[in-house]
């Protein structure tokens, strides 16, 4: 956004006087009990960097089994879980094990703790020049819930879960399955786990939905505010509508599993596609939820090295709040082989189809920023290249896979795998490694080096590919989802998408290369190191930014506009 | 919620409020669609949930000379020890007829056990056309060891299903029943995992 920097140089510059002021608590406190909306998202990143090392592992483990039909490494994981060895049963039960893991750690311990606490944490309150979140004190709290629920997702892996230890439901929990399905706690880990971090969302969403709309800097009414505002107040929206409807849902399958209820069991009454219908109301906005803060921080780089300001921005804006209002219905579209009406799918179809259009128009008004733009390849604007070429293909496969028809052939076929990698793994991933490197020198006032960041792109682009792309012509095959064995027809594409994740796996360790550089060897950053492109406020402070800033409050003038 | 009554609270504290009583409100929307979607199933016959009329209604209906054919068809739960089986295959009957079906249980285990069963018309778009007057399923079934029972369900298709486009060309409406251990009568002994342990 084009809220032009200079406006604010000069109470900017009085304000840097103060740094002296700019005095920290001791480690433990600080990191503690941390009420501080920059530490806390760091903490956030620490942490989803972690959990992420871990479902990226997950994922090697089901690649490396992939590689070839038959049962070649499961029944040692299972061995190390605490697993009979012999038990043919609990070595296939650790596939779905790790599915679930895979899926539940990527989507609420890994991008969403990333882009809306993190990011979120960061970004939003710097651009909108507020000196803190609404709610310090329940900002640290939202963060150690979701921490508790990782522990407790853990924990799962280690106890009962059926047929073998952990929980093997799916991310989903389809009940019956996760009701009589699956005895043992490990179940209830995993939704203890869900309800940790629902609640720690929830609370982060009321934080921030608090701060936007009350703490904005004089001046910077809501069609002034950046985009990436704009997309976590969106994306908090969403969490506040979605997620207690996931936390009904769960605790109604607790209450099943341990107390004798039948909200979900034919035998007392209950009907499990009820399960599923509450759980999609709640998935279809989660998949917004994680893509949407993405969208934002692609339009902050986008502008910045084109050096002009977002094309079309109140298009943007409302863009995502129209993805996030029609997210809301059309949930069904994932169920379409449970029996629906013709009809009934008629209307999911259609109303799936129209979010390609605000999504098109985010696509498009991308492009025209850049068109005729002043072009500087710098890593974090290569990343978000390559953030708007796989999340389109992830949107083309998805307008294919919204066909009702269509989808009774592919569904819980490889070819879902590879719509909804492309769009999130892909998609929201990638925009988070360009947000990274946009950002990673204002937290840590370091610069990263930006000939690694440009290897460790190729590489990841040529290694997510690779992975995700053979999968389409599996799932067009008929390979489904969900099994640790395959016909051994599928072996060929099995094996390049093995190569795939190695590749990929070379490229995160340039990235972890890449920190050490910059924590080493990497230049101090200046305050605003990418330029004139770089308008929003958090340039007009120092890298890293003082502990408490805006002691003064930045004034946005009236003639300042997009 | 008036939002003047929130004006006493500073501003930061009213926008956590309102967004909290939205949270809040969505969980019970949550819990509600149990009972919501009961009702929506039964008002509109929704993934073929059967119509259940009393004799009153049923005694107005007039009958067409136009059939249809019905199939029947049962099953029990894994691990429930009854045998469930139809007594006719298939029965050819006139639209707005009421038609009696018969079906036979036995309790095939050591002790008595109570059943309950779910139920489910094929293709689903009948499901508003097809109306019980009674049936085994209203209620639930004991059936002590050894004991075998005949169980009829008195029935009738709609003469409406003439007139909707998506129904009237169906030619055979398949009846299906699944009985279940009824849960508070113990079910939680039977072994409902499959997992043979």
């Amino acid at each position: 956004m084009a809220t032009t920097a200079d406006h604010f140089q000069g109470h900017v510059d009085d304000h840097h006087g103060h740094a002296d002021h700019d005095h920290k608590p001791s480690f433990f406190a600080r990191w503690f009990m941390s009420t501080n909306h920059k530490d806390i998202g760091t903490m956030y990143l620490v942490f989803a960097i972690f959990a992420g090392v871990i479902g990226g592992a997950v994922s090697g483990i089901m690649r490396a089994e992939l590689m070839h039909p038959g049962i070649q490494y499961l029944g040692m994981v299972a061995s190390f879980f605490g697993d009979d060895a012999s038990d043919f049963n609990a070595t296939l039960h650790m596939w779905n094990v790790l599915i679930t893991a895979h899926g539940l750690i990527m989507v609420f311990f890994v991008v969403m703790p990333a882009t809306i606490g993190g990011f979120g944490n960061w970004f939003v309150p710097l651009m909108i020049g507020a000196p803190d979140m609404a709610f310090p004190r329940m900002n640290n709290i939202s963060f150690w819930l979701t921490f508790a629920g990782f522990c407790s997702l853990m924990m799962s892996a280690f106890v009962p879960g059926g047929l073998g230890n952990g929980a093997g439901t799916g991310w989903t929990v389809y009940a019956p399955l996760s009701t009589y399905g699956s005895t043992g706690p490990a179940v209830d880990f995993g939704i203890f786990a869900l309800h940790l971090a629902g609640a720690g969302s929830i609370m982060g969403a009321i934080n921030l939905i608090t701060t936007i709309f009350n703490m904005r800097a004089p001046g910077m009414t809501m069609h002034k505010m950046p985009l990436f505002a704009w997309s976590v107040l969106v994306t908090a929206f969403l969490l506040l509508l979605s997620l207690p409807v996931l936390a009904a849902a769960i605790t109604m399958l607790l209450t099943d599993r341990n107390f004798g209820t039948t909200f979900f069991d034919p035998a007392g009454g209950g009907d499990p596609v009820l399960y599923q219908h509450l759980f999609w109301f709640f998935g279809h906005p989660e998949v917004y939820i994680m893509i949407l803060p993405a969208f934002g921080m692609i339009s902050q780089i986008i502008s910045t090295f084109s050096k002009k300001p977002v094309f079309g921005y109140l298009g943007m804006a409302y863009a995502m709040v129209a993805i996030g209002v029609v997210g809301f219905i059309v949930w069904a579209h994932h169920m379409y082989t449970t029996g629906l009406s013709v009809n009934t799918k008629m209307y999911f179809t259609a109303a799936t189809m129209v979010i390609a259009v605000p999504t098109g128009i985010k696509i498009f008004s991308w492009i025209a920023t850049m068109w005729g733009g002043s072009l500087e390849f710098k890593s974090p604007m290569v990343w978000a290249l390559g953030f708007i070429f796989l999340f389109t293909v992830g949107g083309v496969t998805g307008v294919v896979l919204a066909n009702g028809g269509v989808d009774d052939v592919l569904h819980d076929t490889y070819y879902v795998v590879a719509h909804f990698h492309y769009v999130l793994s892909l998609g929201a991933v990638t925009a988070l490694f360009a947000g990274f490197y946009y950002w990673f020198p204002k937290m840590s006032g370091r610069m990263h080096s930006e000939f690694l960041a440009h290897v460790h792109f190729w590489i990841f682009f040529i290694g997510v590919n690779l992975i995700f792309f053979p999968m389409h012509f599996l799932g067009l095959q008929g390979m489904p989802r969900r099994y640790p064995d395959y016909a051994e027809a599928y072996t060929h594409w099995n094996q390049v998408a093995t190569i795939g994740y190695m590749i990929m796996a070379v490229s995160i360790v340039v990235w972890f290369l890449n920190i050490v550089y910059a924590f080493t060897a990497g230049k101090r950053a200046e305050g605003n190191y990418w330029g004139e492109g770089a308008t929003t406020l958090e340039w007009t402070l120092s890298s890293p930014p003082p502990f408490h800033q805006f002691e003064t409050l930045p004034v946005i003038e009236d003639g300042a506009h997009h | 919620m008036q939002v003047k009554a929130l004006n006493r609270f500073n501003p930061n504290h009213r926008i956590a409020l309102m967004a909290l009583a939205i949270a809040a409100a969505m969980l019970g929307l949550g819990f509600a669609s149990v009972p919501l979607y009961r009702l929506f199933c039964a008002a509109t016959g929704f993934d073929g949930t059967t119509q259940r009329v009393d004799e009153q209604t049923a005694s107005q209906v007039k009958a067409l000379s136009n059939t249809i054919s019905i199939r029947f068809d049962a099953n029990v739960e894994r691990g429930m020890p009854w045998q469930f089986k139809p007594l006719q295959r298939t029965d050819e009957i006139s639209i707005g007829v009421r038609d009696m079906a018969l079906f036979w249980a036995k309790n095939t285990s050591n002790e008595p056990l109570t059943g309950t069963a779910s139920f489910n018309v094929e293709p689903e778009q009948v499901g508003k056309y097809f109306n019980k007057i009674q049936c085994f399923c209203f209620t639930e079934q004991t059936l002590q060891p050894g004991q075998e029972v005949r169980m009829p369900v008195l029935y009738y298709v709609d003469p409406a299903i003439l007139n909707d486009p998506d129904a009237k060309d169906v030619e055979q409406i398949t009846l299906s029943y699944t009985f279940h251990p009824a849960v508070n009568a113990g079910a939680k002994a039977l072994d409902r995992t499959g997992s043979g342990k």
